[in-house]
């Protein structure tokens, strides 16, 4: 009703190519970025902002990473949560070795070692497809970890083996360390994953990103076409790794505060592959999606009882959560295996032919 | 990349001419594109082609045939660098080469269809057309992360491009639709047309009608033909509907267990002892 593009008449190709041609998709984009950055921190309590936002944020990021690699490019990685950990390590140790750079700065750089990373355990899969490759990935995972606790350099040398965040400051505002309030790291974080959003949705709309999909599609044809299966897959573990070290790096520096090793353990990488699958493979929306059904949905089920002035115990709540996400899980894949998006997709196109049950072409 | 748009223009009326005029060897007439010699390709101990030579012109339609397990895709895969063949020289333009990769082979200006349709299943119509484009498109990194100015005008100069293919192939209406849906006739049809946005010099199609009904076959024919004479491509096909390819083709080769036992006109295969006994049997 009232989501149809009736009367919008796209007169170039650039309109037409346009991130978002629907006139309605672009106010909601609106109102969502109102949400984000002018209603939440202004009315938002801090245990929303903290416990809730700041966290799905940073899986969201994670979840794009994920994302690039395994849904656009095809190459499934089990080493997320260790690539987020490259970043994070390497920001604290650029934090320490360049004070006086500002803090922001060193988290987008930190990323980059995520990407070399990221590129050296992508090269078996120049070689190796699907779950092959995901085990050689379990390799960087276990590998990196390994990293983590017995190299001390990179945890300075700490006798509890934890990265401590050090206090920074932007315009004499606390933005990481102690007494940065919530507010303040959430718009941060906000401001950077809007803007890596958009960077990942430009690059995967052009050359670069059709290029990942022609090689998750068909690698034969998309090599006969022109296309270095080497570039290609590399250039997307790099990509996908830079996005996985930013959102590491942004977890212990705006939400943690501090963290050992087991922040970035294999159960990470699980949880942002389900978000991946849970969200749809291939979809950005799709990202922001899973990463609020497999962080925030518990969250809330949680504080339920709670709300309705229930006398349960906190163990029982826990159990019934996990009960609830499992069933809910099981439920989504099996009314729609490609993810929330796809659903999301489905709504969107039924809205658009309403009241009639298909659109004739 | 313009000077193969340019080839193609300037090779505009040869071209024609060689359509028209049936009989294939013109004597110092048009020159060879690719030049195939001696090729002897072996799985282990399976011998897939052997001693293989043959030429293709400028701007003819170029037919392989051949039963069943003749070593026709085995042919086509060597030629743009799929396998690579334990003897013979393969010459491209006048260039011979050995070893060839095929993202090598595509930027020198060889595209190529595939049997079992090979579309980029997870994408649009139009985007797997503009994938075609992909070798052609150059805008680095960062202009792809802004997505405004070069990068911007470059993708939407490719994307006129493409629309004209799109038009030629009569495949407007299904421009944004997943190509994973799309019926296998036009599932074809956009493979075609994946194949033509790479403006090659040489296009191999493998089995361009295979599966299709009556009238898929008439309209891919008329692609095929229009592609030959409008554009000046230059076609080699592999095909097992004997109609079509005695229609479509100035010259045909005939394989049969990996060996040449023929070249020529239609006429002059259709009238081969060998191709005969090959199709039809021999008794013993």
């Amino acid at each position: 009703m009232l989501y149809r593009e009736a009367g919008q008449f796209k007169t170039s190709y650039a309109a037409d190519q346009a991130l978002m041609p629907i006139t309605q998709d672009r106010v909601g984009l609106l109102v969502i970025l109102v949400v984000t950055f002018v209603v939440i921190p202004v009315f938002a309590t801090d245990f929303f902002i903290g416990s809730i936002m700041i966290p799905f944020l940073v899986f969201a990021l994670a979840a794009i990473g994920l994302n690039i690699l395994t849904g656009y490019a095809g190459q499934l990685s089990l080493g997320t949560g260790a690539f987020m950990g490259v970043g994070a390590y390497s920001c604290y140790k650029l934090a320490t070795i360049f004070p006086d750079i500002n803090i922001i700065v060193l988290i987008l750089v930190s990323g980059v070692f995520s990407a070399l990373v990221g590129v050296l355990f992508g090269l078996p899969s120049l070689r190796i497809k699907g779950l092959y490759l995901a085990i050689t990935t379990l390799a960087a995972q276990f590998f990196l970890e390994w990293c983590f606790i017995r190299i001390a350099w990179l945890y300075n040398y700490n006798d509890s083996g934890a990265i401590e965040v050090p206090q920074r400051k932007l315009f004499d505002i606390a933005i990481t360390g102690a007494s940065a309030t919530p507010t303040v790291r959430y718009l941060i974080i906000a401001g950077l994953v809007a803007v890596l959003t958009l960077v990942a949705a430009n690059v995967l709309r052009g050359r670069i990103g059709r290029s990942w999909m022609m090689i998750r599609d068909m690698d034969i044809a998309a090599e006969l076409m022109g296309i270095r299966p080497l570039y290609a897959k590399l250039s997307a573990f790099a990509f996908s790794s830079y996005y996985c070290g930013v959102a590491g790096a942004l977890m212990v520096f705006m939400w943690l505060g501090s963290a050992e090793v087991e922040a970035f353990d294999i159960n990470h990488s699980f949880l942002v592959l389900f978000m991946v699958i849970i969200g749809g493979m291939g979809s950005l929306v799709g990202c922001f999606m899973g990463a609020a059904f497999i962080w925030v949905l518990p969250i809330i089920i949680r504080a339920v009882p709670q709300m309705l002035g229930l006398d349960i115990l906190a163990a029982t709540t826990e159990h019934i959560a996990n009960i609830i996400i499992g069933v809910l899980i099981i439920f989504f894949l099996i009314v729609e295996p490609h993810g929330l998006a796809r659903l999301w997709q489905i709504g969107k196109e039924k809205l658009r032919t309403w009241p009639f049950p298909y659109a004739s072409t | 990349m313009a000077l193969q748009a340019d080839v193609a223009e300037s090779d505009g009326l040869p071209v024609a001419h060689a359509q028209t005029g049936q009989s294939s060897v013109q004597p110092g007439g048009a020159e060879q594109l690719l030049k195939v010699e001696h090729v002897s390709l072996s799985f282990g101990g399976v011998k897939a082609v052997t001693d293989i030579s043959f030429d293709i012109l400028k701007g003819e339609v170029r037919a392989i045939i051949g039963p069943n397990g003749a070593g026709k895709t085995s042919m086509l895969n060597v030629i743009n660098g799929f396998y690579h063949p334990q003897e013979g020289v393969i010459s491209f333009k006048g260039k011979p080469r050995r070893r060839m990769k095929p993202h090598q082979a595509a930027a020198s200006g060889i595209a190529r269809t595939f049997q079992n349709v090979a579309l980029f299943k997870g994408m649009s119509t139009l985007d797997n057309i503009m994938s075609g484009r992909s070798l052609k498109m150059h805008r680095g990194f960062f202009w792809q992360v802004l997505h405004v100015g070069p990068a911007r005008a470059e993708e939407i100069q490719h994307r006129r491009r493409v629309e004209e293919i799109i038009d030629f192939l009569e495949i407007a209406h299904i421009r944004k639709q997943p190509v994973g849906k799309l019926p296998y006739g036009l599932q074809k049809r956009v493979e075609l047309g994946r194949a033509m946005a790479m403006e090659p010099e040489l296009l191999l199609l493998d089995e361009p009608m295979a599966g299709m009904n009556l009238e898929e076959k008439e309209d891919m024919s008329r692609f095929i033909i229009d592609l030959n004479t409008e554009f000046g491509t230059t076609i080699a096909l592999i095909e097992h509907d004997m109609g079509v390819v005695m229609d479509l083709a100035d010259r045909v080769v005939v394989l049969d267990y990996g060996k040449k036992i023929a070249d020529g006109t239609p006429g002059e295969v259709q009238a081969s002892q060998a191709v005969i006994d090959a199709y039809l049997g021999v008794a013993h």
